[in-house]
Order: structure tokens, then sequence, then C-alpha cells
């Protein structure tokens, strides 16, 4: 196989790595206001995610990173074209972050709800945000023979790119509450599967409806193999919704896990090989041949992702193995129900 | 206002910005596995309260490094892709690199170190910092491959055909003599500042307690009583007792980064002077070439920066800086424009003077002036002294801890705006004009909009993360007595850090 194939399936690998991870976080901070509705609650939620999201983020990094040194012109037009809505996939990625880590740093309740709508916002931006952008460069944009895109923001918010967008949105919600349905107990793990419920309906409308057109846009070279990897998708969700009724929690979040997975393959499948198909002119696509980097810096990248993606897999993996458990709130005492809107005790190591 | 220079803004502001959070990160994170390694092998519950205490500090700034860090790889595509299409094939693999070697290091084990004080054996556990720590070292690596390369381009060839640089030698782009030279100096100088803020904290600490013991003394004998009645409260006993050790561990450690600094410095000075004349005489505001050639104390030039009006000089040490003898030839900005006029065609070719001049001597004065600083706590804490809390001392002590930290902190930025403000006007040195490796669908608007956005964003966590880090350090040591407790079913998580 040539090098700039391989690294065009590297390329969906890592965005398979990123969606699929951070695909349930934002889920989490999605759900952090319908699931956790006491201060305490809204802690046990993001407990689920607090020792993984960071990691889980680099992903991202990553796959741009590499977007970078294997198709630099790739990366040069997607990143240059879709200025305003990195900006504010950024904006949210920072908020999100920022509210993840300083949200316990203070016992006041107006601190922590600001917070909590950084959480909110940052996860709900890049959910839709990435559906977004990736519905555009699927579907084609206005590029010019020197690759540079002409467009303007409107032709960004095109129906395809918005269902996408949406899509997104809602398949991440769906995989963030079965991942709750997953890691909590008790109350919280009633209402995280009600959530899983109604959304994982909405989703499977709306991505059967992306996956139709998907099929249908012009341009495509692999029609049987998108089509495959489409029915593959939707009989993951339809897969991981049963499990879900069934209340088999681990298969549940491995069907919206591969759902996750296969939205990415099929997109990726779809383009293949092109990069963004240009529609101002099909010749001027972008495509793994005009716009990668030399054999030699593939050959240099290949070697290092050969090497170093399985360990990082491994330790990620070790990590979550560490942080396994079912989160479990404690007991209020309903003698005092001001507690309630304390946050939980903290556990034997915490530092006080 | 174009975009090239409203780009240039941005990028200005949000890599000044991050290199803020950067030095603490990088130095914070080896001090605190020197700490809690300290607790491992000794036991001894001071040095893990002071792992806790330095360790929070480490987090609330870790944070806010590493978000603003995504923003810098994005606007490489965002504002430059010119600039990403033209060097991509080499300048993209040390980035995917350090995403891959370095950032999943340092997130993943860091969660674990956060998280994991309870479910993992004591070794393990103290392996994560380390593995955060080491991945903090191992970023800047890449980073300054990156960049080095920018300053003084190795390995490539261009591809006329399809107008870029093509890596031919990977090697020569990690050997790269900048890179040498700058990582030595980079990483010592944040751990001058990972120390200072060590030193600081623990200083901050001391005089609380010797005022405290004053106070309580002064009470004593207004009581009846004599000094010697007063009895310290065990928790400020204990405070004082850590902190001590924590001023040792921060002062020393200032020094030896410091003096490593300096040296490292004096080293990339003369690498510089090798494969950057210009940025050399640009930093001396050294206008004809001279030999010997003196160092500039001060240099008053016209205020385009073309001429020299006045100076005070010292002979031949600008001689000694550049090639570690004392008559070697140092080129000036108008032999070296006229130079590179003929090699690349008309255009100015020097950078902007007046900001390379201060900007250099500034890193340099505030660089010394810190290390000063450690050698003045450690000489006013000798044998067990404590702060003094009237008189001149006193308010030396008052304030001088406080300051400590933006010292070294300002030697960071003001060296990172003179390394690149002194290649200007090349994005690549010598390949590529900056003005060349701008996005061409970008407009000012988009830039403006994100620009204020973004400086917005920055000002408002700057605020919180000074207060957060003052808090953190006036709510003094933490308590770390054992809970044992039976591990079945996970609580929700403590990151009460």
């Amino acid at each position: 196989m040539d090098l700039t194939t391989v690294w065009f399936i590297i390329e969906a690998v890592l965005w398979i790595g990123y969606f699929v991870l951070e695909g349930f976080d934002f889920g989490v901070g999605l759900s952090l206001p319908l699931i956790g509705r006491k201060d305490r609650e809204r802690h046990a939620v993001l407990s689920t995610i607090m020792p993984v999201w960071d990691g889980n983020e680099v992903w991202v990094i990553v796959a741009g990173g590499a977007m970078f040194a294997a198709f630099p012109g790739w990366y040069a037009t997607t990143f240059s074209t879709f200025y305003l809505p990195l900006l504010a996939i950024l904006v949210g990625l920072i908020v999100r972050a920022v509210g993840l880590e300083y949200r316990e740093h203070r016992e006041d309740a107006a601190w922590r709800r600001r917070w909590d709508l950084c959480i909110i916002i940052g996860s709900f931006l890049p959910a839709l945000l990435w559906g977004v952008a990736f519905g555009n460069i699927v579907r084609g944009l206005p590029i010019n023979a020197q690759h540079d895109f002409t467009g303007s923001l409107l032709d960004l918010l095109n129906p395809f790119a918005l269902l996408a967008g949406l899509v997104t949105l809602s398949l991440f919600l769906t995989h963030g509450s079965v991942f709750l349905v997953l890691r909590t107990s008790g109350e919280l793990r009633l209402r995280a599967k009600r959530q899983a419920s109604v959304v994982g309906a909405i989703t499977v409308v709306l991505g059967v409806g992306l996956l139709f057109w998907l099929n249908r846009l012009p341009g495509i070279e692999n029609h049987r193999a998108v089509l495959v990897c489409s029915i593959i998708t939707a009989l993951a969700l339809l897969f991981g919704l049963g499990m879900h009724l069934l209340d088999r929690d681990g298969w549940s979040f491995a069907g919206t896990a591969v759902t996750v997975g296969g939205l990415v393959i099929t997109l990726f499948t779809a383009l293949y090989p092109r990069l963004i198909p240009s529609t101002t002119n099909p010749e001027w696509s972008l495509t793994i041949h005009n716009s990668s980097a030399t054999h030699y810096t593939l050959t240099i990248m290949t070697w290092s992702a050969v090497v170093l993606v399985p360990i990082v897999i491994a330790y990620q993996a070790w990590s979550y193995w560490t942080f396994r458990k079912r989160i479990t709130l404690p007991a209020v005492d309903v003698a005092d129900p001001s507690l309630e809107n304390r946050p939980a005790p903290a556990s034997p190591s915490a530092a006080k | 206002m174009d975009t090239v220079l409203l780009s240039r803004l941005q990028f200005g502001i949000t890599i000044v910005y991050h290199f803020f959070f950067v030095p603490v990160s990088i130095g914070l994170a080896g001090l605190v596995a020197g700490m809690q390694t300290a607790w491992v092998r000794t036991d001894n519950p001071r040095y893990l309260k002071l792992t806790r205490f330095y360790g929070k500090l480490f987090l609330i700034n870790f944070t806010i490094g590493v978000v603003t860090g995504i923003v810098q790889e994005f606007q490489f595509g965002m504002n430059w892709s010119a600039f990403s299409r033209f060097v991509g094939d080499i300048f993209g693999a040390p980035l995917a690199l350090e995403g891959l070697l370095a950032f999943f290091m340092e997130s993943t084990f860091l969660g674990l170190w956060i998280f994991g004080w309870d479910k993992l054996p004591k070794k393990v556990h103290l392996a994560c910092i380390w593995l955060v720590a080491v991945g903090t070292v191992l970023s800047a690596f890449w980073i300054l491959a990156a960049n080095s390369f920018m300053q003084h381009p190795v390995g490539y060839t261009i591809n006329t055909e399809l107008g870029r640089a093509e890596l031919i030698d990977f090697g020569a782009v990690l050997t790269n003599p900048v890179l040498l030279a700058t990582m030595p100096h980079q990483i010592s100088a944040c751990y001058m500042v990972g120390a200072s803020v060590v030193t600081a904290a623990a200083a901050w600490h001391l005089v609380r307690v010797a005022r405290t013991d004053r106070a309580g003394q002064a009470a004593m004998i207004a009581a009846g009583g004599t000094a010697a009645d007063y009895v310290r409260d065990p928790e400020d006993e204990d405070s004082r007792s850590a902190f001590r050790t924590a001023l040792k561990i921060g002062t020393v450690t200032l020094l030896i980064a410091g003096a490593l600094t300096f040296i490292a410095g004096d080293t990339q000075g003369k690498v510089m002077t090798d494969v950057q004349p210009m940025k050399m005489a640009a930093a001396e505001a050294l206008y004809n070439t001279e030999k010997p050639a003196s160092f500039s104390i001060i240099t008053i030039g016209t205020l385009d920066g073309r001429h020299e009006v006045w100076a005070i000089k010292v002979p031949r040490l600008l001689s000694f800086l550049a090639h570690s003898n004392f008559t070697g030839e140092v080129q000036g900005i108008n032999n070296l424009q006229t130079e590179y006029a003929q090699k690349y065609g008309p255009g100015d070719y020097a950078p902007n003077i007046p900001v390379t001049y201060w900007t250099f001597r500034i890193m340099m004065g505030v660089g010394f002036v810190a290390f000063a600083g450690g050698v003045l706590i450690l000489w006013l804490t000798r044998n067990g002294r404590d702060p003094a809390t009237t008189g001149f001392w006193g308010l030396v002590w008052r304030y001088g801890p406080i300051l400590l930290p933006f010292l070294p902190l300002l030697g960071n930025s003001f060296g990172w705006i003179f390394t690149e403000m002194g290649r200007q006007p090349w994005l690549v040195f010598g390949l590529l004009p900056t003005r060349d490796g701008i996005s061409p669908n970008l407009t000012p608007v988009q830039v403006l909009i994100s620009l204020i956005i973004l400086t917005g964003l920055y000002g408002v966590l700057a605020v919180i993360e000074l207060r957060l880090f003052t808090r953190a350090i006036s709510a003094g040591l933490p308590d770390v007595e054992p809970e044992p407790e039976p591990d079945s079913a996970d609580k929700p998580l403590s990151y009460a850090y």
C-alpha cells in the first residue's frame, strides 16, 4: 500500500480515537444540567471523566499535528477555511478545560455554576462544530487552483454540514449518556438511562438521514464501501440502543463507540482518495497525492506512529482500568437537607 | 491594519501568554517530582505535604498552559496557511511527535497522578509524576526543534515545482546547532521560574510565621512575661520547618538553574552570531562592523533605529560573547543589510532594533536580578534565621518574594520576544518572508475578531489563575493524615487540588 494511503488511514484512526474518547466527554459535559441536578450530583457526573478527559483531548492535538506532517496541504486549507468555527471550538475547549479543572477549587455556589456553564458551552460548541466541519469537508468546498477556500462563512452553513453537526451533537450526547449509565449507580444512572433512550431515538432519525444523504453525494468513488460502512454504523447504533434497553451497560457503550468510529470511517471512505473536493472545479480538489508530505517524511512518521501509538493506547487503557469502578454517591444525611447542595465528602486521598 | 500585522500581533500575544504558564509547568513538575521522591524515600510527611502543596500550584497552572498550547497548533493553519504549506513537510513532524511522545504522556499520567493517590502503589504513583516531568521536557524539545528550523533551516531542499521546503535529513533537524544551544538555555530558564515559585511561596509563609511569632512574643512581654514564654502554635511550627526546607530547595535550584542558564545563554549567543549575525547585531544595536567589538550597556539610536547617536560601551566584551576571544570581528547591521540585499534582493533585512536591543537587555537583566535574589535569600536565612519583619529588611521580605517569580518569568517572555522579533523580516530565515506566510483567504475582520476574543479570554483567565494561585498559597500546607477506607465502590473523585 502507498504510504499516502497508510497516512490517510492513520489520520482516520486518530480522529476515531478523538471522537470515540472525547465524544463521551462532550456528552458527559452536555449532560451536566440534565443529570446532575444538585451540586454533589454534578460533581459525581464530572468524576466519571475527570482523570481521563485531558488524555482524550490530546487525540485532537495529535490528529492536527499528524495532518500537518502527513498532509500539509490538507492542514493548511482546512484550518484556514474553518477560521471562525475553529475559533469557536478553541474558545469552547479552553473554557471547558478550565471549568473542569477549576470548578472544585472553591466551595462557592456561584463560582461552580459559572464553571458548569462553561463546561456545558465548551462541550456543546465542539460537539456541534466538528460535525459541521467534517460535513463540509466531505461535501466539498469552493476551492481554487491554489487550494485556497474562496467562499464565505455562509458557504459553511449549508444544510448537509448542519445536519452533520446535529448528528455529532446528538450522537456524542447519546454516547456520553450510555457512558454515564455504565459509570454511575442509583438515581444518577436512572436519569442517564432515560436520557440515553430519548436522545438515542433522535440520533437514529438524524443519523440515518445523514447516512442516506451521504450516499447520494456527488463525486464519491467508493459507493459500495460507503454503503457497507453506513449500514454497519447504523446497525452499531441500533445494537448499542438495544443493549441499553436490555441493561447491558458495557455492550451498549461498546455499541455507541463503534457507531462513532463507524461514522468517521464512513466519512473518510466517502472522501478517499480526495481530502477536500473542490465544488468549483473537481480538478482543483485536494487529494492524498497532491497534498501529502514527501515519502521521506511519511516514512519517518510511519515508524514513529507504528512504535508510539500502541504504547499510547496501552497506557491510556491502563488509566481507564485504574479508574474503572462505578461512581456511587454516598447517602445524604436526611436530617440535614442543607447538606444536599454541599460537595460530596472527599475520598480518602483528598487533598484538603 | 492588514492581516499580516494583526496575525503577527495575535500570534505574539498568544505565544507570550502561553509562555507565562509553560515555564512554571516545566519547572514545578520536576521540583514536585523531586519532593515526592524525597517523601517515598524518607517517609517524612513533611515532603508529602510539600508535594501536595506545590502539586496544587502546578495543577492550577498546568491547565491554562495546555489549553493555550492548542491555540498555537491551530494558528499555524488558521493564520499562516501559506507557511504551513511551505514548511509542513519538515515542521509538521516535530509537532506530531510532540503530541505522540509528550502530550499523551503528560496528560494521561497527570490524570493518574492527581486521582491515583489511593489507587496506585506508592512507587507507581511516583513514576507518574516523573513521567509528567519528563513529558514536559520532551515537549519543549520537539517544539524547539520546529522553532530552530525557522531560525536556522537545515536538512532540507527546496522543491521549486511545488514551491515548498522538503525534508531530506531528519537527523540534521534534530541536531540543529540552534536547537542544541537553545534547549539547555530554555530548560534551565524554566527551572529558574519553577524554583522561584517554590521559593516565593515558602518565603511568604516564613514571613507569616515570623510575624505571628513577633506578635506573640510582644503579647507575652506586654502581659508581664518574657519572649521565651511564647510557644508557637504547632501548625505554625510545622509550616515553618516544612517551608524552610522548601526555601532551601527553591533557592538552591534557582542558583544552579541560573548558572546553567547563563552558561547556556553564552553558548547560544555564539551560535546565534554564527547562523543569525543580524540578530546578534540587532541585540547589540551594533550598526557598523567592529573588530574587536565592544558590548553596549546603553545605546541610544535615531528614532527609526537606523543609526547610533550615543552609547556607553565595554570594550572587547562583545567579541568575547560572540566568539570566546577578545579580538573577533562582529558584523554590524548596516554591513549585513548590504550583504543580504545582494543575496536576497532589495528589501529591509534588519529587525526592529529598539525592540531587539531592549528585550535582549531586559532578558539578561531580570535573569541576573533573580539570581542575586536567590543568593540574598540564602544569606538572609543562614543558620536558621527567620525573615525580618520590620525596617528595611522587613520591607524586602514583604514584597521581594511576591516579585521574585515574575523576574525569570519576564526573562523567559522577553527572551522569546527577542528571538522571534530578531528573526524578522523572515518567517523561515532566508527562505520565507513573514509577509508571504499568511493565509491568503483571511480577512482583517476575521483576525480582529479572533484577536479580541482570545485576548479578552486570556485576560479573564489570567485574573482567575492569579487569584487561585494566591488562595492556594495562603491556604498553607494540606492535612495528610492517613484515613484508611475500604475501596469497594468509587465515591465521586476528589479533585480538590
